[in-house]
């Protein structure tokens, strides 16, 4: 009988700790089968950071460093500049990479520095239960804007991929969703084109990826989904930014 | 003995990291140490090795973490106000077990205190001025030669023992020119870093460099792993050098530049009759204690003089555990110990012996 469906080679037989409904998983999934396409599961190396993925190493078959909060940039910096031959990318949350680790994304991407950032959005802080991010919507609640996130209190969530945008040294930049079959399709083919980006030496690539946290949305599997979709995406569309027609 | 020139300190230690085979230099600007970063800008391309520029201290060390996750040569160098934002990577390379050489050239401080020298990071350097139970090996030359040769040995040190070792330098040496002599070739020991992350190739099993496990007891076999290391380093690493301490009448001791002029106190004093010894810790810590335990009962008391408020002071003390007087000298805000305030000390200190 003809093998349709298989775990990944790169994505290791372990049981995730992630919360029911959290879509963290399927990124993961995304990512090592995209690995495994690619055939570089031997020479990447991955960059966890710090929050909900911060053990992520356990998941992969292939080598990775895990990085203090927001420096994953810098750390991948590190490993790519000794190993330019390696496919090294980093995972991060919004808090890391929009947060405490603002200028270490914005410098990488400046540098064009030949790595792959995957950035989870999820409008909150997983972790350290449900905090404000730096991409939590108006008006969204969580733990540190029980009243509602306000503007004149707490100012705006940030764009991160029209940010990046405008920098020469990031070649593509897209974003994407995971709260259906169709747009789970469209972040693998993202994810994938950001590493043939990075294997081609064309400079920093990144793929912002909408993601759910039901724990800390309160809301169940279901209706995060239906959450992400409604509210936001109208505030992060979804596309390319950057590098859509790339040769690769 | 080979080649012999006159170079700046901060040039020297650039040298003597491509020679020890230091291929990745990653910093950020700051006075009195920025001299590092153009050597390296400018000589590491020619050695076939990367110089980057970060955009922060912060970022520096993160690069460093990753180059020697990889299991690079790597250093960063960096001066006070930059080795505070050097903390939290420093802690988690620490944990990780990673090697790297760190080099702070101190000036006076706290805050953005000055330009000019100061030895006053003794206990951010040797107390773990980052978080958790770690420790770096700290290094102190007093002289351009000893800058390059402790320099090489530093990174034959982290790669040993995978730890980092810093080297801790101030104003004055990093500013200063004086000659050298490079060896023909260096002494670099080679060590299988089989931890590294290289890519498995499909023929082992992961590698991983992380700092963090949320089992206690995986925590804490870890930080006795960490201990285990460091009390060898304790029994193979100090270094120390002593000078005219037998039948001193008072024992000085000072690191770095200010031992140069301390050296240069024990000729004064010896015309008026009084004998100095002086012990030059040269590793921090591990600090030399054995050194001060053996001359502790031969002067009439012991001096401390450092260009801080006493920091270094703390460990000549529980040393000497009570065994005898430690007095202290001590100029800060970028003031330098002068020879005749030091001898006016010994004295002082020898009119009611």
């Amino acid at each position: 009988m003809a093998t349709v469906f298989k775990r990944p080679h790169a994505l290791k037989e372990i049981s995730m700790h992630y919360c029911p409904g959290c879509t963290h998983g399927i990124i993961h999934r995304l990512i090592a089968e995209v690995i495994d396409e690619l055939e570089v599961e031997g020479t990447t190396i991955g960059v966890a950071s710090v929050g909900c993925t911060y053990c992520n190493y356990e998941y992969f078959n292939f080598d990775m460093v895990q990085a203090p909060h927001g420096r994953a940039p810098a750390v991948a910096t590190g490993v790519k500049r000794t190993s330019p031959d390696k496919v090294v990318y980093t995972y991060q949350g919004d808090g890391d990479l929009a947060a405490i680790g603002t200028a270490e994304i914005i410098h990488a991407a400046a540098r064009g520095e030949k790595i792959t950032t995957i950035f989870v959005n999820n409008a909150i802080y997983g972790m350290t239960s449900g905090q404000m991010a730096p991409t939590t919507l108006l008006n969204q609640i969580t733990t540190t804007t029980p009243r509602g996130r306000s503007a004149e209190l707490n100012g705006f969530p940030i764009k991160v991929c029209e940010m990046l945008s405008t920098l020469e040294g990031a070649t593509f930049i897209e974003r994407v969703s995971t709260h259906d079959i169709k747009n789970i399709v469209n972040a693998k083919k993202a994810i994938k084109k950001a590493f043939q980006v990075q294997i081609a030496k064309k400079g920093f690539s990144m793929v912002e990826v909408l993601s759910t946290c039901p724990t800390n949305w309160g809301l169940n599997p279901e209706e995060s989904l239906k959450w992400l979709q409604d509210n936001m995406i109208p505030h992060y569309p979804l596309g390319n930014f950057k590098g859509k027609d790339l040769e690769v | 003995m080979g080649e012999k020139v006159l170079m700046k300190g901060n040039e020297v230690i650039g040298e003597a990291a491509i020679r020890a085979g230091c291929r990745y230099y990653f910093g950020y600007p700051i006075t009195p140490q920025t001299e590092i970063a153009h050597y390296m800008a400018k000589k590491m391309p020619e050695a076939g090795g990367v110089f980057l520029q970060a955009e922060s201290e912060i970022a520096a060390i993160n690069m460093v973490y990753g180059a020697a996750s990889t299991g690079a040569r790597v250093m960063t160098s960096s001066s006070s106000p930059g080795m505070s934002l050097k903390q939290e990577g420093i802690s988690y390379a620490s944990c990780a077990q990673l090697p790297a050489v760190i080099v702070n050239i101190v000036r006076c401080g706290p805050g953005l205190g000055g330009i000019l020298p100061g030895q006053c990071d003794y206990f951010q350097a040797v107390k773990g001025g980052g978080h958790g139970d770690y420790k770096m090996v700290v290094i102190a030359p007093s002289s351009v030669q000893e800058l390059y040769e402790l320099t090489v040995e530093a990174f034959n040190i982290a790669d040993k023992y995978r730890i980092l070792v810093m080297i801790m330098g101030d104003g004055i040496l990093g500013q200063m020119m004086e000659p050298v002599e490079f060896k023909d070739k260096e002494e670099i020991i080679t060590v299988e870093k089989n931890w590294a992350v290289t890519g498995t190739q499909m023929k082992r099993e992961h590698n991983v460099i992380t700092s963090i496990s949320t089992d206690p007891e995986v925590m804490e076999r870890w930080n006795l792993t960490l201990q285990e290391k460091y009390a060898l380093i304790t029994e193979n690493e100090p270094k120390v050098e002593s000078f005219n301490c037998e039948n001193a009448d008072i024992i000085v001791t000072a690191f770095g530049s200010v031992a140069r002029i301390v050296k240069s106190v024990i000729p004064m004093a010896q015309k008026e009759g009084i004998k100095v010894g002086l012990i030059r810790p040269i590793t921090l810590w591990p600090f030399p204690e054995s050194e001060f335990q053996k001359y502790a009962d031969v002067p009439k008391a012991f001096l401390d003089v450092e260009m801080n408020a006493g920091q270094m002071l703390e460990d000549v003390k529980m040393a000497l555990n009570g065994k005898n007087e430690v007095h202290f000298h001590g100029r800060m805000g970028g003031m330098v110990p002068n020879q005749q305030d030091i001898l006016n000390k010994i004295k002082e200190i020898l009119k009611n012996k």
